[in-house]
């Protein structure tokens, strides 16, 4: 395999408890802790491995979003990625336009594996992987917890429902990861260094010239209702009989 | 009228119940007619399963050899071929529907509306954002097709009685050779189904070992209710991956929940949030499980369990 291209999305770290604007506009980002998106870590720590084992040259990192993406993507290549790409687009665009976008880059690249998250865990949409498959009109492997590759396919096990399913799919390919598939390494301090040097490219959304996708409009940003804190009781006897009382035994 | 083809989710003999509760978001859609598409390599037994859904107006089967197995690059052209008689095409969260809508979505031109948590109007719905620490109302465009999921943990099966007429229809989609199946290993169980139980125990990383989850199946067995688990758990290998309860995991709504050795990380609330009563067991009275339960007892698991399980049986 010659190259494989791995989605980066910058994200609010997910220990960061995300709270509601309190007008209602959205959600508190000033100020908040961002990361790498954690199921992009993992896809691209997937992709070192697989170069690392000699089954591929070279590792691409791709964000879409603002110039601030560049710290993630830096992160990425101190991890390990050859290069990254910026597209940089305005807030918020779509999942179907970022589809449209990554498939722009797959044509300049011919990857011969795409391997994104599963999921960002700002919007949890859950999408892009599986638009970008369609677009390419390629296969998709949702939900990896294990991929082989051996030449022109790739076995993988997904986490489903049920169980465990293992698909076999030709390549090129988009495989979205979940979160048993590795556990993506640290970075040192030297590689930092490192990535500082390697190529970061960045281009507008506009030069890649998608068509505009129908967008579907966010109108109001509500809290969650909150569960009230219940009652506390002081061994099994107090809680057998919490348990009568609400009729549940 | 509105035009609603719901994706049937099911094994080859058994309709999933996720469909049933698509069925009960699909009826809040003002004047839906809702269809059930079934794909399978032999449909009449979905079929007459998703006929009978109160409320469902008429169910289309298609017949192949190459939808036994459910996936996605299979089934998304055919689905949208299907999908050009309707207004809206509606699928389950769950990892069939996730990783089936989008593909269908995107061969449509449309972005997705995912996890629809209540319809309000016929075009503008809720849905969770940030694992459920937001709840956000999108409107979607009038001029073309809605694609959507439903999250399953927040509507309720509709019955079953009815006797919807059954069609068989052709699709001339092209089915792609790219993407085969190999196989599906299950943990074969005789416990309520996690997804549908009306009673779950769940255990996390206190429990310390596989051996030692034995007491919470004990106490499950005893309360006739389904088990979960934490994802530190499963990560530890104490259980197999599709007992993980949360934001990626499963997202569940049982009237009885109870969370063992777990400590709440906002993850795993994610999961449980929809569920009638919750009770906390675990030995740190600071633990962010209690801030959310309905019922709490600081103690230790490995005494209170059994403890539990006896006072039960
Ligand atoms: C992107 C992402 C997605 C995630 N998705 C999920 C998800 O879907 N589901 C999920 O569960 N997690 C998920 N997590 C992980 C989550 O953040 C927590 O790490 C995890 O839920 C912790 O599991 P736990 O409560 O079992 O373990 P811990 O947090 O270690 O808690 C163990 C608890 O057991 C208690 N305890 C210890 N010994 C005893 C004893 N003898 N008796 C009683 N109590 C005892 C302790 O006081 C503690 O509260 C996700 C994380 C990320 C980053
Ligand atoms: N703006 C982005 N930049 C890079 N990758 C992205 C972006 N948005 C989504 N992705 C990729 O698509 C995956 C699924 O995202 P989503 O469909 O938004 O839940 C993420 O885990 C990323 O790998």
């Amino acid at each position: 395999m010659e190259k494989i291209l791995v989605g980066l999305k910058r994200v609010v770290d997910y220990n960061v408890r995300v709270r509601v604007k309190s007008d209602g506009s959205g959600v508190e980002t000033d100020g908040v802790k961002m990361s790498i998106n954690p199921f992009d870590e993992i896809a691209l720590e997937e992709a070192l491995r697989i170069r690392e084992r000699g089954e591929a040259a070279e590792v691409i990192v791709i964000s879409m979003g603002s110039s601030d993406a560049q710290q993630q993507l830096r992160t990425g290549l101190a991890m390990g990625a050859d290069r990254a790409i910026l597209v940089e687009t305005p807030e918020g665009i779509d999942p179907l336009s970022r589809a449209r976008a990554l498939l722009k880059i797959i044509e300049r690249e011919s990857p011969d594996l795409v391997l994104l998250g599963k999921q960002a865990i700002d919007d949890d949409n859950n999408q892009t992987g599986q638009m970008l498959a369609a677009l390419w009109g390629r296969p998709q492997a949702t939900f990896a917890s294990k991929i082989g590759t051996a030449g022109d396919t790739a076995t993988v096990t997904r986490e489903v429902d049920a169980g465990l399913e293992t698909i076999e799919i030709d390549l090129p390919a988009v495989i979205t990861t979940d979160l048993r598939l590795n556990e993506p390494r640290y970075v040192k301090l030297p590689d930092i260094m490192k990535a500082k040097k390697k190529p970061l490219d960045t281009l507008s959304v506009e030069d890649l010239s998608i068509d505009p996708a129908p967008v579907l409009e966010e109108t109001a940003y509500a809290p969650p209702e909150q569960r009230a804190r219940g009652i506390m009781v002081d061994d099994v006897a107090g809680l057998v009989a919490a348990l009568k009382d609400k009729g549940l035994i | 009228m509105a035009k609603v083809l719901l994706v049937a989710e099911h094994d080859g003999d058994t309709l999933n119940p996720s469909t049933a509760k698509c069925a009960r978001c699909a009826a809040d859609i003002e004047s839906a007619e809702i269809h059930v598409a079934v794909f399978a390599e032999e449909p009449s037994a979905v079929a007459a399963q998703a006929a009978a859904l109160d409320g469902v107006a008429k169910v289309l089967t298609v017949a192949n050899a190459a939808n036994a197995r459910p996936l996605a690059a299979v089934m998304a052209p055919q689905l949208v071929e299907l999908a050009a008689d309707y207004d809206y095409v509606l699928g389950p969260s769950t990892t069939f529907g996730k990783d089936l809508m989008p593909r269908v979505a995107a061969l449509l031109g449309v972005n997705q509306i995912s996890d629809i948590m209540s319809v309000e109007g016929p075009l503008t719905f809720k849905r969770p954002i940030y694992a459920g620490n937001a709840i956000v109302t999108v409107t979607a465009p009038a001029d073309s097709k809605l694609v959507a999921t439903v999250r399953t943990a927040s509507y309720s099966a509709v019955a079953s009685g009815d006797s919807a007429p059954v069609e068989s229809v052709d699709v001339e989609a092209e089915i792609p050779g790219h993407t085969r199946f190999v196989e599906l290993q299950t943990g074969s169980s005789d416990r309520p189904d996690l997804q549908t139980a009306a009673r779950v125990v769940s255990g996390g990383r206190a429990l310390a070992s596989s051996e030692n989850f034995d007491i919470i199946y004990k106490l499950a067995d005893t309360m006739g209710a389904g088990v979960g688990a934490s994802r530190a758990a499963v990560d530890a290998g104490y259980v197999p991956n599709e007992m993980q309860v949360g934001q990626t995991g499963k997202i569940i709504a049982p009237d009885l929940y109870l969370a063992i050795g777990i400590s709440g990380a906002i993850q795993h609330l994610t999961g449980i949030k929809d569920a009638g009563t919750i009770v906390a067991i675990n030995k740190d009275e600071e633990a962010p499980i209690f801030e959310v339960a309905d019922i709490g007892l600081v103690g230790d698991l490995f005494n209170v369990v059994p403890e539990l399980t006896e006072a039960l049986s």
